[in-house]
Formats: C-alpha cells, structure tokens, sequence
C-alpha cells in the first residue's frame, strides 16, 4: 500500500478559542492532486499553513515521509521545507518588486545559479504562463488574473516536490480558470509534484483531481477519489457536487423535491379542515434532449419560463409548488376542487407561454429542437402521498404548448 | 446583594486588581522587550550569514541614508543658526560671545547632532520601516518569504541593520559640519563675531572625545531605531487594538513615539556615562 507523503493524525487546531480543525487525519499521497474542498473559513487555508509550518498545530501530529515534524531537528525541518512551495489566495506578491524580480526571487536567494541561467528559468517559467512582456512592470500595474499567474510561475519556479495552492482560480475570468488548472494538471504530470489544492471550483476541480477532502464543522467529512464522492448521498457533499443545480434553483426560486414534500407535509394539517386540493404538474417533454441541443442556458431558460409564468398565474390564490424533479415542476392549490377552474388556469397559461420568448421559433437561430411542455392535474387528498398523485397527474397530461422548429403550435388546453 | 455591598466589594478588591493590572503590564513590558532584543540579536547575527547581502544594504543605505540628506542639511543649518543666535545673545550679556564658536559646536557635536539626526531620521525613514514590513506582514509577503525557505529577519530585517549602522554616523556627521556653518552664518556673518575667535575657540574646546562621544550615540540611536521600527511592523498580526490597515497605521505611530522616547532615554543613559 502507498505510504502517505504527508499525514494529519488528530490535528487539531484553535484561534482564540474558536476549534478550526477538530481531530482531523488527512493522508496526501505522492504525485497526486489532492484538493480540499469546503464552505468559506472553514480551515482548508489553515491545512494548508499547517502542511507549509507556517501553523503549528494545537494537539495531534503532522507527518512527512512518516516522520513527526513536531520530531525533527532543524536541518531536518529545513530540508523538508525546501521541498515545498505555496501559492498564496491573495498572491502575495512582493508588491516593491517587479514581475520578473518576484518569479526570480527564489532562486535568487537560495540557489548558486548563474544571473544568466536565473533569466533563462524565469523566461521560460513566464513564457509557459503567457507572461512575457510585463517583467518590468509591477504586481500593481497587471490585472488580477496576471497577477495570479506570476504567483504561479513564481511557486513552480524552484521545481518543488510538493506545491501548495490556496484557491488559485479565484478571481479568474473562466477561460483564464481553465487555464491555470490544465497548467496545473500539466505541470503535476510534466515534473511529478505533489499538489495539494484549496478550491472553491466545484465541479471543475475535481476533473484535475486524485483525491478530494471535504471539510465540514472542524472535521474531514470525505476522503477519497471524485468518483467516490460523486457516490455518496450525503447532503453536504451533494450540496458540493450540485452547486451549479442550487444555483439555479436559488435563481429559478422553485424548491427541491425535498423542501417541496416537507412543505406538504406541513400544509396538510393547515388544509385539513378545509377540504381537498388540486395537484397540477407540468412537465417539459425530454429535458436532457433540450439540454444536449439548444445548451445548458437555453433549457435552464425554459425551465425559469415556465416557473415565473405558473407563479404568476396561481399567485392570487394559495399554492405550493416545486420542482419534483429535473423536468416537472409540481403545485398544489387548496380549496380548488372544480375541473373547469384547472382547465382554465392551463389555458390562460398555454396562451402565456406561447407568446414567451423561449417558445418562438425564431430565437433558436443555430440550432432548434422541438419539444413540448405537457400538464396534468388531478384530485389531491391528505391520505395520498404526494409522489402518488404526481403520478395520477402526469398519467393524465396534456400537451400545453409546444415548440415547432417551424412554428410554435398551440397544444390541446388552449 | 445590594448596589452599596457590591460597591464595598469592588473597593475591597481594587488594590488587589490594580496590583495584578501592574503585575500584568510589568511581565508584559519585560516579555516585550525580551522579545525586541532577540529579535536584534537574530538580525544582528544572520548579517554574517553568507552570502552577504550588500545590494539590499546598499539600497538601504540610499533609502535611510542617502534620501535624508536633504532634511537634515536642512535642520541642522537652521539648528546651528538659532543656537548661534540664542548663544550671542546669552553669552553677549557676560561679555564671553567668543566662546559662541567653542558653544555651538559642543552642543551640536554633544547632543543636538545625534539626537535631532535620529528624530529627523525617524521621521523620515524609520516611519515608513515600519509601515513597509507591516503591510509586507499583512499582505502575506512575510509569509511568503517563509514558504519559499527565505529567513525574513535576515532579508528585511539585517540589511537595515548595516544600512542604520553605516548612515547614522555619517549623517550625524554632516548635521554637525552644516550645523557649525549655520551658528557661523549667524554669529561671525550676522552677528559680526570675529571669524578666527570663533574657529579658535571652538578648536580649544572641542576635542576628540566629544566626537567620539557623539559619534557613539548615533551608533546607538541607529540601532535602536532599527530596531523598534522593524520590530513594530514585523510584528503588526500580533497587535490586539487593530489589524489590517489600522493596525499598520498604530504599528507606524508606534514606531515613531518608542523611537524617539527610547532615542531620548538613551541619551541621557550614554551622556551620564560619557561626561
């Protein structure tokens, strides 16, 4: 079994009694990326300091190559600290020295290199990272994302055994984000170091990945492969994994399937006393397919669409609603009892949703796909569970609207 | 238990927290200072530390050394000037104004030359020591010389050190030429003194031990003020009235005010023992 290059045993750690790390053991292999993920402050940066020295834990061990650091003697801690570098989240960059003098600077003061080879490392260093040209401006003088990368060159610059990176990707237009990380991954590959990432870049981060540690309330939540993570049912790491869904259900404003059934639950003993209800379900027919042809933010769109035009058409009366899942989105309306009631919302929304954007044929200019949005409804009563009479609705359901690449056709409610 | 007894309470503990408040403070001025001095020490011994830095000590030297010229031409011309002024007219009262040379250069070469040397030089230089090495701390900077296996006491710390060894004396020097001009420019040139009394008794009384004297107290200072105002902004995360901007802004203050507290102290301390 592959021994761990660095070791967390019980680490624990505090700043004026507030427990940042609680017991936590965390094994860094060698050659690999391993990246840890979690909420803002909840110690990745503080791992991060430990593994450097720049911390000193409170309780537990730190091991390196099996070695105690807390054990070593001064050459021995010297030696080890020679093989790591740090790329610091804000850059850190020496701000009265110019963009060459900070990549040179390492090997300036701990090498015997000629000032010729230290300029032959550094322009090769700064063309890699596309940063020739600016050697004699300084750090205030590049942008940001500039800024990061002259961080970059200047931790690889030494050729270290083990780098460390502290969100280096913040603050990175996307196309600048790829980059750093493929630089990342290329330069991991290229020269073997040991990587170990602070991200915030979820899911994007864990492509370049070995191995993934979430941290969560002082303690290592997961440890293991991305694949593995992607396996677990833990709602934490799930929330990880899906930030880019809880993005869009923050901005669509529709509750998960989950908040949808607890939601439920608590209305129906509100309900009870006012007799039964109306469950409506609308479902947009092969959402993948949507998803695969007219892109992510097209369907996300019809998605929104759909949301914003039944809120505004059930917003007079009291509702429940939801998405129970990727492609239906479920509301509950008490004390509507009477078929012609339903029948007419879905026709005044038909009508609504035909003359929206999202379904004229004319917005998909590159690339259109035809595709249907159909509703069902049916009786709901408290007895019932709520995945039941979704099911009794959608066996009963119509098309709504639909989009023909052609024209938008009316469906069979309007 | 009532307001009054909760009174009494307080007033029966009082001499007792006002003893712990001095115990308190008096460990923490000793663990302070105990602190500053191996923090001198670490940055007196790593200047030996091979290679030498001479670039960064040069560049300290323009920076503390060379940049303050103007300032203390400046100061000292008008120092020896006023003192040449006030000196007249003191000594004129006892009929003694030929001492007037002998007068302003001991009290400039004695006292006024180190000391407004060094103050001009906090001023100047050491404020913004502090205010450089405390947003370097606070930015990371240090820290980053610290992942890199870089000493930041040897790279921050020990070039000022030779930079304030070597520019103190040199610019104290130069305050006590352009001081004894300024007390000449208005003694002999103003006041109409006679020139060769004034150089005459000035050689009469002015000897190599007030020089050496001096030149012993800007070593000092120099040191001193190094010193503080590194170890005020090396220092600044450590401070529990204020971090960030704030804290380099108090770091920097207090730089400044320990400087020249300690610079006058000092003053006193190396004049008893050199009289």
């Amino acid at each position: 079994m592959l021994t761990p290059l660095i070791e967390f045993r019980k680490v624990t750690k505090s700043f004026d009694g507030k427990r940042v790390l609680d017991g936590v053991d965390l094994a860094i292999y060698p050659g690999e990326v391993t990246t840890l993920i979690g909420k803002s402050g909840v110690g990745k940066s503080v791992t991060l300091k430990l593994i450097i020295g720049l911390l000193l834990p409170d309780r537990g061990h730190i091991l390196y190559e099996g070695r105690d650091v807390g054990n070593m003697g001064r050459g021995e801690r010297k030696r080890m600290r020679e093989r790591f570098n740090f790329m610091f989240q804000h850059n850190a960059l020496f701000d009265s020295l110019t963009v060459y003098e900070n990549i040179a600077l390492p090997l300036e003061e701990k090498t015997r290199l000629s000032p010729r080879d230290i300029e032959d490392r550094v322009r090769s260093k700064m063309e890699s990272l596309d940063l020739l040209g600016i050697e004699y401006k300084y750090p205030s003088q590049i942008s940001g994302g500039m800024q990061k990368r002259v961080a970059l060159a200047r931790a690889l610059i030494s050729d270290p055994q083990v780098v460390l990176f502290d969100e280096p990707t913040t603050g990175l237009d996307p196309v600048r984000k790829n980059s750093v990380l493929s630089m990342i991954t290329h330069n991991q590959k290229n020269f073997g170091f040991t990587a170990v990432l602070v991200s915030h870049d979820v899911p994007d981060v864990l492509y370049i990945s070995n191995r993934v540690a979430i941290i969560e309330q002082s303690r290592i939540l997961y440890e293991g492969s991305p694949h593995g993570l992607e396996q677990s049912d833990q709602p934490v790491i799930r929330e990880f994994i899906y930030s880019l869904e809880a993005l869009k259900k923050d901005i669509v404003g529709l509750p998960d399937r989950g908040e949808l059934e607890k939601a439920y639950l608590r209305a129906v003993d509100a309900w009870h006393t006012s007799g039964s209800f109306a469950v409506l379900v609308l479902i947009i027919q092969d959402y993948q397919a949507i998803e695969r042809s007219i892109g992510d933010f097209g369907a996300f769109e019809v998605l929104d669409t759909l949301a914003e035009r039944l809120r505004s058409h059930v917003r007079t009366w009291r509702y429940i609603y939801g998405r129970f899942d990727c492609n239906t989105i479920v509301c509950l309306l008490p004390g509507v009892t009477e078929e012609p009631v339903i029948r007419g919302l879905l026709g005044k929304l038909a009508q609504d949703l035909k003359a929206q954007e999202v379904f004229q044929p004319n917005q998909y200019t590159t690339y259109c796909h035809e595709f249907s949005v159909s509703a069902g409804f049916t009786a709901g009563s408290e007895s019932q569970r709520l995945e039941d009479m979704v099911q009794a609705a959608k066996a009963g359901g119509e098309t709504l609207v639909r989009l023909s690449c052609a024209q938008a056709s009316r469906g069979s409610y309007a | 238990m009532t307001w009054r007894d909760s009174h009494s309470f307080e007033n029966s503990h009082s001499p007792l927290q006002a003893l712990a408040w001095v115990g308190r403070n008096t460990v923490q001025l000793i663990r302070e200072m105990g602190a500053v001095f191996l923090f001198f020490l670490q940055g007196l011994l790593l200047i030996f530390q091979l290679p030498f830095q001479i670039r960064k000590s040069l560049q300290q030297v323009y920076f503390i050394g060379v940049k303050s010229i103007f300032v203390i031409l400046l100061v000292g011309i008008f120092t020896g000037m006023v003192l040449g002024l006030q000196g007249y007219y003191t000594l004129v009262k006892f009929g003694s104004e030929g001492v007037l040379g002998g007068m302003v250069a001991l009290s400039i070469i004695r006292e006024l030359g180190p000391v407004l040397t060094a103050i001009m030089i906090i001023g100047r230089a050491g404020s913004a020591m502090a205010a450089e090495i405390g947003i370097m701390r606070i930015s990371e900077q240090i820290d980053a010389l610290v992942t890199m296996d870089i000493n930041p006491i040897r790279y921050l710390f020990s070039p000022r050190i030779v930079a304030s060894v070597i520019s103190f004396p040199l610019l104290t020097a130069l305050f006590n030429v352009i001081g004894i001009i300024g007390g000449y420019i208005s003694g002999v040139l103003l006041l109409g003194v006679n020139s060769g009394i004034f150089f005459s008794r000035m050689e009469n009384l002015v000897n190599i031990h007030d020089i050496m004297g001096g030149f012993y107290k800007a070593l000092g200072f120099g040191l001193i003020v190094v010193t503080i105002c590194c170890y005020q902004g090396f220092y600044v995360h450590t401070r529990r009235e204020g971090f960030g901007a704030k804290g380099v802004s108090l770091a920097t203050t207090s730089a400044v005010v320990l400087s020249c507290v300690f610079v006058l102290i000092t003053d006193y301390v190396l004049t008893s023992f050199l009289l």
